[in-house]
């Protein structure tokens, strides 16, 4: 009984989510809208953490292979993607590997010059 | 063949986990970074569907259950992010500043290989969206007029990419704070970079999850300043 209570208090978060994101004129998926939602209940105490601790854990231990049917996906895209091949690589590879970078050593720089004070 | 496994709820999702435990058994076995089970499930599955002649749409009328798990599975990233709720709050600079430095990036490199390609407007926008979660990058890249099937396409690599090189990219570059790289992960490859950040641990995992949704939102608003670039 305490998992499915959990898992419908994350179900009618990501209900709400899909509400938001049919009102709002903006181009943001219901998940992020649930995600804030949970995060501001956690905060403010409407919900407690171990209203949805072990379900929230269970789903974000198994979210990898949420991805796979999505990655299977490129097999019908091929055929746009093809033309395209050689720039969409070179940008996905490059910017990735710069955002990731910049990002992490940015980051690290204020957390350690923050440290040092 | 095809039509059997298009009426089946099972056969997609079946293809898929064991594909994925066979990935997870193979990793631990070898011992290898590069041996990333979501790339092999993913690949060996293709091949699987190729072999035996199904299309992708009667895998997927099984395997979609697996998708539909993703939005209240994103709505938990909360939990992990609410549990270093005090490591945030004395870490908001470097998070603000690593996040934003993140997404500036993302435009900026976006659109300088843009130039050197000589790609057009709707090739352009097609891309910048690239490093955000899929449902905000489509929305993204349909407003501005890009090939919506190739955004989904490119994002979905750059996360499996993110999943499978954010160890050793961290490593190269010296990332070694568990904040910072968890923020990189999530900065540049959403989701599926987050799934790996979850594994680095619990404070890459949370800083992972805060950027999925911050790049996200600061993206949407760059994107249309960035993409009148080029015309």
């Amino acid at each position: 009984m305490k998992y499915l209570k959990q898992f419908l208090i994350i179900l009618v978060i990501s209900f709400i989510g899909e509400v938001l994101k049919a009102l709002l004129p903006l181009p943001v998926p219901a998940s992020i809208y649930g995600m804030v939602i949970l995060f501001v209940c956690l905060v403010t105490g409407v919900i407690r953490l171990d209203a949805v601790k072990e379900t929230g854990r269970f789903l974000i231990e198994i979210m990898p292979v949420m991805f796979i049917p999505a990655g299977v996906g490129l097999m019908s895209s091929w055929g746009v993607l093809r033309p395209m091949l050689l720039p969409v690589g070179v940008v996905t590879v490059v910017v990735l590997v710069a955002v990731m970078a910049v990002t992490g050593r940015v980051s690290q720089a204020v957390i350690r010059k923050k440290d040092a004070k | 063949m095809n039509e059997f496994v298009l009426d089946s709820a099972f056969a997609g999702v079946t293809i898929s986990l064991l594909t994925y435990m066979l990935g997870m058994y193979l990793k631990k076995r070898f011992q290898s970074g590069l041996l990333n089970p979501l790339l092999l499930s993913i690949a060996a599955s293709i091949v699987i569907l190729l072999a035996a002649h199904i299309d992708y749409e009667a895998y997927n009328a099984g395997a979609k259950y697996l998708s539909w798990f993703l939005t209240p599975a994103t709505v938990c990233l909360a939990i992990p992010l609410y549990e270093q709720l005090e490591l945030l709050k004395k870490n908001w600079a470097a998070v603000a500043a690593g996040i934003v430095s993140g997404v500036l990036t993302n435009m900026v490199t976006v659109f300088a290989l843009a130039m050197l390609f000589g790609l057009n407007h709707q090739e352009y926008v097609t891309l910048l969206p690239k490093s955000i979660t899929t449902a905000i990058g489509m929305g993204v890249s349909e407003e501005l007029g890009g090939y919506v099937t190739i955004t989904v396409a490119v994002i979905v690599i750059t996360g499996v990419l993110g999943n499978i090189l954010g160890d050793l990219v961290c490593k190269v570059f010296g990332i070694h704070e568990p904040i910072a790289k968890g923020l990189a992960l999530g900065t540049s490859a959403h989701a599926i970079g987050t799934a790996k950040a979850m594994e680095m641990g619990e404070v890459e995992g949370a800083m992972s999850s805060l950027s999925i949704a911050v790049s996200g939102v600061l993206t949407v608003a760059c994107a249309s300043f960035f993409a009148g670039f080029i015309q």
